[in-house]
């Protein structure tokens, strides 16, 4: 709580800019805001986005938002100080957003804003620029780049390498004529305006960080686990990292496949990890409901396999390219019979790669499935991260069973009941001996037998496993605290990309004087149980937040601590706030 | 597929679990057959795995000595993919019922060939749904009473051996469990076969497929290699496979295409061009990761 409150304390910069449009009418409304955010990443500024494509393919209005700052951002901040907005639909959706005396930056050849609050307007008339003084009308956004870059005094040389990185291998024409719609418009807002810098985003000397999404990160971290099969379908908005691992996976000697269906990727990858292979899928809500039986077979034949869900507003298709936090309990329940299974969920991008390795650390230490459950916001957005760390991590193999030299094989007790559950793992092509993996219950030699002893055994041994992941967890953090250490008047619980919002709003709610403590739990399943206890214990009332109507994680743990929580649930597709949460903290502490 | 150096007898294959087909069910032909074509090909038990997916056939690599998976009803086909690709030195085996292969798992059958893994596909085609006790397949002949169709089929079957030629299958083959020594040598062509060959198997269910007896086959059932088909010729192929129902059931290799595709280990660079990935070490040297994430910068 102290570094929070000294890190709000010596924030100078803290700027959020929206970008906005129809991205029929401008292309290239998200190239200007990821640009924006690169460039202001390169000269050392933390940056936070947030994007919402426009559900239709071609065209419709698109939101990009990056808040940026010299210091740790944890939240993708509350109202817009600068909003870029290309066409007039695009300022009136988006108005309500922008804060009073906010900068508002316009296509000045496309129309004539009408607020209805105070703001500073800043006319471009970027479309008559892109066309009348360079040609190239396809490239007006970057007018509108060049205006907002030098309202922050940005060096317009790093956007130029920005804009070389990206165009440089089609044509250094294109290169040449995106640079000059970009300095045409910083010109014309420093000198047809005469306007002078809002803030000036002098470069802070640091080493370089990766600005990355959490897909990027979730398989980068996969990677470093070591998975070397991959196998998805795809969907929004787990896509980029089946495209990710189609590009990557092959230069570090590994196979990645687009399948027929969710079915036939998770049942691949419960093939490939049988074979031996570290093994990853992704998908969103409707690939995981197609999952679950293949996640039952995993429990049962106890195969490591890893699945990522990057969740989406749902029921059924429900609305792709926003974010939900709704799949909890298909996750942690979804299929038939009794199937514990491990689940995980990042906190941050930066977390991401860590959570991604933890996955497969649980996965091949219970030798079971482990659903990593990240979310849509996560999924897009964009962060600076410090360089992933693979060499300080720890990386978790199944246990594996000696090969013998028999001539013949001998039946192998793949299933032999241990104390920890956990029994050695034989891989196929391991001479000596021989096994079956199977979803019908079985003996431990894999036979099937459908006795009251062995089911009774073997569901004690399946569900033993994750309670010895908990007790080995070495000193992996499943939980993290923050806020008020000792007893707090509310005690506020979550998961998944919800960490850094909530983060802010508590350390907030503390400098008004509220009494706010904050858990954030990593391992959804097995819960960590006694660090959830001691925390309840020290709070007088626990606040559940989650980006879900039912209040799903507030459920499980109503009932597993017998507690009363107040539920603080958003569903509107889109992630809280930190003044969202700040209320909602003011409203249950008062 | 490496080869053992000793001798190996089909009873070599047999797991110490004995099978629970009723008396007289056809699988036991077919677990022979595969018994005797592992024996012949030399391929040592620990180097073969039998994938299955749910049904009385899919019991199947539990009586047989391998490495097994008996997984999900319909789903051996994708299984198997995952079990090669990652280990492109094992013989991987996909087997199941015509229910498993022909009804709830058709698009991975299709997809499979189209991918062109280098599997052996085994369905032990009995035209009924046996395990649940004698419902309509998709392979049942039009007009057949059974537990789900009391009053007779009143629909057409499925021709599992056009959809195969129709989707590519580079391997197109079909059996009878009455004549093991027959569709051992199916299986060790199928076998050999470099990509995904199917090996349709007619396996009768004695308890609940009363039309397609034994007897039923033995009356109709024509040699395509007696007859003098060439199993190059696609178009003999398919005029072949139409055959079904009341008229000749042809069996034997219906097509081997004499210019196969590659498969896909053979196409996937990764795979094509170093050992199998099991193979391989599992980590990520500092150079590969300084490198990708100077890429990411
Ligand atoms: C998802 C699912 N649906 C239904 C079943 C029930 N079921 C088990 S076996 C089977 C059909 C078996 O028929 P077939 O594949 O032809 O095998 P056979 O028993 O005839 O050898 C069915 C429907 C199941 N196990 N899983
Ligand atoms: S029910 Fe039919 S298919 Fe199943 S074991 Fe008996 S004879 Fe074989
Ligand atoms: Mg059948």
């Amino acid at each position: 709580m102290a570094t929070e409150m000294a890190e709000a304390a010596t924030r100078v910069v803290d700027l959020v800019v929206g970008v906005a449009g129809d991205t029929g009418v401008t292309p290239g409304i998200m190239t200007t805001g990821e640009m924006l955010t690169l460039a202001v990443s390169r000269v050392g500024y933390d940056i936070y986005t947030f994007q919402t494509n426009p559900a239709e393919i071609k065209g419709g209005q698109a939101w990009y938002q990056l808040r940026l700052s010299d210091q740790q951002l944890l939240s993708q901040g509350n109202d817009v100080n600068v909003l870029i907005a290309f066409d007039e639909e695009g300022f009136e959706k988006n108005e309500k957003v922008l804060a009073d005396g906010g900068v508002l930056i316009y296509d000045a050849s496309a129309y004539e804003p009408h607020p209805s609050r105070e703001f500073r307007l800043v006319g471009v008339p970027m479309t008559k620029i892109a066309r009348e003084q360079v040609r190239f009308p396809l490239a007006k956004n970057m007018v509108g780049l060049g205006a907002a870059a030098a309202l922050v005094d940005l060096d317009l040389q790093v956007i130029r390498r920005m804009i070389e990185q990206k165009y440089a291998a089609k044509s250094m024409e294109i290169v040449e004529k995106n640079f000059a719609c970009v300095e045409l418009g910083a010109n014309y807002v420093r000198s047809e305006l005469g306007l002078s810098p809002i803030v000036r985003l002098k470069p802070i000397p640091r080493p370089e960080r990766l600005v990355l999404s959490g897909n990027e990160a979730i398989s980068l971290g996969a990677l470093a686990a070591g998975c070397r099969f991959f196998a998805g379908y795809p969907i929004t908005p787990a896509s980029t990292i089946l495209e990710f691992m189609m590009r990557e996976l092959p230069r570090f000697g590994g196979v990645a496949l687009q399948m027929e269906d969710e079915i036939a990727a998770l049942a691949s990858c419960i093939g490939a990890s049988v074979a031996g292979k570290k093994a990853m899928t992704a998908t969103s809500g409707p690939g995981l409901s197609l999952m679950v039986e293949l996640l039952g077979l995993a429990v049962m034949a106890e195969v490591p396999v890893v699945v990522a869900d990057i969740q989406r507003a749902g029921p059924s298709t429900g609305m792709p390219t926003k974010t939900e936090q709704s799949d909890l309990n298909l996750a942690l329940y979804g299929g038939h019979g009794d199937a514990p299974r491990v689940v995980v969920a990042p906190s941050s991008v930066g977390d991401a790669f860590y959570t991604a390795i933890r996955a497969f650390n649980l996965a091949e230490y219970t030798q079971g499935p482990c659903i990593l459950l990240s979310d849509a916001n996560l999924a897009n957005r964009k962060a600076t991260v410090d360089r992933p760390d693979s060499q300080g991590v720890k990386i978790v193999n199944r246990l594996l069973a000696p090969e013998s030299d028999e001539r013949l094989p001998k039946p192998f007790p793949r299933y032999q009941i241990t104390m920890s559950g956990i029994s050695p793992y034989a891989v196929p092509g391991m001479k000596g001996t021989y096994f079956v993996a199977t979803g019908l219950e079985h003996d431990e030699y894999g036979a099937p037998n459908y006795t009251p002893e062995v089911h009774t055994a073997m569901s004690h041994k399946r569900f033993r496993k994750l309670e010895s992941a908990y007790a080995n967890r070495n000193g992996d953090e499943w939980v993290s605290l923050y806020g008020a250490r000792g007893e707090a008047d509310l005690g506020v619980i979550s998961w998944g990309s919800n960490e850094g919002v909530i983060r802010e709003a508590v350390a907030q709610a503390n400098a008004e004087g509220y009494k706010v403590a904050f858990a954030h739990v990593h391992v959804l399943n097995p819960l960590p149980e006694k660090e959830l206890k001691a925390f309840i214990s020290r709070v007088r009332r626990v606040m559940v937040a989650e980006i879900n109507f039912a209040g799903q994680f507030a459920h499980l743990l109503a009932g597993r601590f017998k507690i009363d929580p107040i539920p603080l649930t958003k569903v509107s597709g889109t992630p809280f706030t930190p003044q969202e949460v700040l209320d909602g903290i003011r409203d249950a502490a008062a | 597929m490496a080869t053992a150096t000793v001798e190996l007898k089909p009873k070599d294959y047999k797991s110490n679990v004995p099978p629970d087909w009723c008396p007289g069910c056809g699988d036991f032909g077919v677990l022979n057959a595969l018994q005797r074509a592992c024996a012949d090909l030399k391929i040592p038990p620990h180097e073969v795995v039998v994938v299955s997916g749910i049904g009385c056939s899919s019991n199947l690599p539990g009586f047989f000595k391998a490495y097994g998976l008996h997984g999900l009803h319909g789903r051996p086909i994708p299984v198997a993919t995952g079990i090669k690709l990652a280990n492109k030195d094992l013989t991987v085996i996909a087997t199941g019922g015509d229910g498993d292969g022909y009804g709830i798992g058709l698009s991975h059958f299709i997809h499979g060939i189209r991918r062109n893994v280098d599997l052996t596909y085994i369905v032990m085609n009995n035209q009924i749904y046996g395990l649940t006790t004698g419902q309509v397949s998709p392979t049942s002949l039009a007009g057949m009473q059974t537990k789900s169709t009391p009053s007779g089929n009143v629909e057409e079957p499925i021709n599992p051996l056009m959809l195969a030629l129709a989707a590519g299958c580079d391997f197109v083959a079909r059996g009878f469990s009455g004549d093991t020594k027959h569709l051992a040598e199916l299986y060790k062509q199928a076998i050999q076969h470099r990509g995904f060959a199917l090996v349709d198997v007619f396996s009768p269910c004695v308890t609940f497929n009363k039309y397609n007896t034994y007897d039923w086959f033995r009356q109709r059932i024509v040699k395509l290699e007696e007859k003098g088909h060439d199993p190059t010729d696609f178009v003999a192929a398919m005029q072949e496979a139409r055959k079904m129902g009341d008229g000749e059931v042809p069996i034997g290799v219906f097509y081997r295409n004499p210019n196969p595709r590659p498969p896909l280990d053979e196409r996937d660079p990764v795979l094509a061009s170093g050992p199998a990935l099991v193979k391989r070490p599992m980590g990520i040297t500092n150079a590969e990761g300084r490198k990708l994430i100077e890429e990411l910068m």
